[in-house]
């Protein structure tokens, strides 16, 4: 091989790579692209793809999926003066673009079984007869099934979901952060048998066909648990599954806790609930580090002395103050198998972390076997905040708040910031 | 005991009286951007940035954007920019329920009170000059007379 040869080979080899590498650069953005668009700015596990049905609903809470695909949401404040919007699309092109709504009390939750519709004002619960498809018969006239809860102000939201026995099962918030004399006051201590817990700060249980009931005609299911958003009834153990809102503000005692300490604690969990349970609130907290129930420190507790045992453990401890909002046990056929019967939670993302960097706004999954975890949780669906210096400011594009399964075994995710609802889908 | 106790009284009466009176007298002749400065020095912002770290950062945010729904915003807000008594008001006592620049907050802001006049003094001031806020610095003087209100 001459020089010339030798020289003319090189440049061949060069532009080869060259064009190979300009190819493979355009590929690559046509892939990712494309990837892109099918996931709505999600990221997702290989496989998955998501799209924005709906947007600009106001600011929807939970959500729930007819038979036939139409879809109701609860709203956190009111569109056109009404607090519940059913979506249908009715031109079949996936965009939900048809919407009605009804119901002239805001509230979070919202659930459909067997002919009905219930959805929660912040003081109780309402039920709407159905018809055949599941659409609502009589809007302005709906049933009083539970009314008088506690609303004030803090954690005043009202969620529910309905086992297969005629009952129905209520969050009733704390309105306080850890029950002490002055709410969220540096160093105030706790108050002594806190009253709180008559009245809120569990889950009550009440009938789904008895009208105008409130604390005297409720059981007081679970109690302990300082604010409930996202609950689910697990068919497989037949056992109601929650998922706490966990304390604040552990910066309120210096002496014990730092900024960070108070960041990362306590754990955001998840309780299998049985009726009489007791999780702890405002006397512990669960620190996920130790792997224990700690006595909170407005009850004398110093960050290592453990609560009393009689207090549940959860069966799932997520990052502190991701603010959980939903939970969906998965039932359907359209995700690969391993997600079947295992619970989704939607993750509104924190405030309390400051000045620590904030988390969540995001969807975990966590498998399940036998009605329980069998493995530690995951992402499913991140980059609802837009990036990932807005998930650390906290100041989110899109905060994920309710969830549901649709007919097709798709789940669906409501954002109450922008007012997007995601679609996510399975393709092999 | 009671004879000294009522002269203090009658003393810090006469010394807030003299303070309240004076006040816009005072400020007739600055500028607004002079009376502004004139309070709001390094060393003041570096205290009352200690206390917002300690005290306020959880709820209002590193931005001071609050959280919507729960926590108030404090970036040109009308209680922050505006009459200084009723901004020291809320730090003392606290506030809850009151709605913002049209949209409502949960969560319960706890009486300060705890704080010196001179923390509140700091932290008030470096609100007002911070978060892209533009107002007067805040005085002991000024939160020790509404505390003494009573």
């Amino acid at each position: 091989m001459n020089i010339f040869e030798k020289l003319d080979y090189t440049i061949l080899n060069y532009k080869i790579n060259l064009s190979g590498a300009v190819i493979g650069c355009a590929l690559l953005a046509l892939v990712s692209h494309q990837t892109k668009a099918q996931t709505a700015g999600l990221t997702m596990p290989a496989g998955f793809k998501a799209e924005i049905i709906a947007e600009n609903t106001g600011r929807p809470r939970h959500i729930t999926v007819t038979k036939k695909g139409d879809i109701y949401v609860k709203l956190f404040r009111k569109v056109d003066d009404k607090g519940i919007l059913m979506l249908q699309d009715k031109d079949g092109d996936g965009k939900y673009e048809s919407r009605t709504s009804f119901g002239n009390y805001i509230g979070t939750g919202i659930y459909l079984k067997d002919s009905y519709l219930y959805a929660s004002s912040d003081e109780g619960v309402f039920r709407y007869k159905l018809d055949a498809n599941e659409h609502v018969i009589n809007p302005d006239k709906p049933d009083t099934l539970v009314k008088g809860l506690v609303s004030r102000r803090q954690h005043e939201t009202k969620s529910l979901v309905l086992d297969n026995d005629g009952n129905m099962y209520v969050n009733i918030g704390a309105p306080s952060n850890s029950c002490q004399v002055n709410d969220r006051q540096p160093g105030s201590p706790g108050q002594v048998n806190c009253p709180i817990l008559e009245t809120a700060g569990g889950i009550w249980q009440f009938k789904i066909d008895k009208m105008n009931q409130s604390y005297a005609e409720g059981v007081r299911y679970a109690t302990g648990l300082r604010n409930v958003v996202g609950l689910d009834w697990n068919k497989q153990n037949n056992a109601l599954f929650v998922m706490q809102h966990g304390r604040d503000q552990l910066t309120m005692f210096p002496e014990y806790y730092d900024v960070k300490q108070s960041a990362e604690l306590p754990a955001e969990c998840m309780y299998m609930i049985k009726q009489g349970d007791n999780a702890g609130w405002p006397y512990s907290y669960y620190d996920p580090f130790q792997k224990k129930n700690i006595l909170a420190p407005e009850y004398g507790g110093d960050g290592k002395k453990e609560a009393d045992s009689k207090f549940i453990n959860p069966v799932a401890a997520f990052p502190a103050h991701m603010a959980p909002n939903g939970l969906l046990f998965y039932t359907g056929n359209m995700f690969p198998e391993r997600y079947k019967n295992g619970a989704f939670v939607a993750f509104h993302g924190s405030w309390n972390r400051a000045p620590e960097p904030q988390k969540g706004f995001l969807v975990a999954f966590i498998p399940f076997k036998d009605g329980k975890p069998s493995g530690e949780w995951e992402t499913f669906a991140d980059g609802f905040s837009g990036s990932p210096e807005k998930t650390a400011s906290g100041r989110a594009d899109h905060k994920p708040c309710g969830l549901a399964m649709g007919p097709d075994g798709a789940l669906y995710v409501t954002d109450d910031s922008k007012g997007a609802i995601y679609k996510i889908s399975y393709n092999k | 005991m009671k004879r000294i106790s009522l002269t203090l009284l009658i003393i810090s009466v006469f010394i807030s009286v003299i303070a309240q009176t004076k006040k816009p007298v005072a400020k007739k002749p600055a500028s607004k951007a002079n009376a502004a400065s004139a309070a709001v020095s390094p060393a003041v912002m570096e205290r009352g940035k200690v206390v917002y770290n300690t005290y306020c950062v959880a709820c209002h945010q590193p931005d001071g954007g609050g959280v919507p729904s729960m926590n108030a915003p404090i970036v040109k807000t009308p209680h922050v920019l505006g009459a200084k008594p009723a901004l020291i008001d809320i730090i003392l006592k606290g506030m809850q329920g009151v709605d913002i620049l049209g949209e409502s907050y949960s969560n319960v802001m706890p009486a300060h009170n705890f704080l010196t006049n001179q923390q509140i003094a700091d932290v008030l001031t470096y609100v007002r000059n911070n978060f892209g806020n533009k107002a007067s610095g805040v005085t002991a003087a000024e939160v020790a007379a509404v505390r003494n209100k009573k």
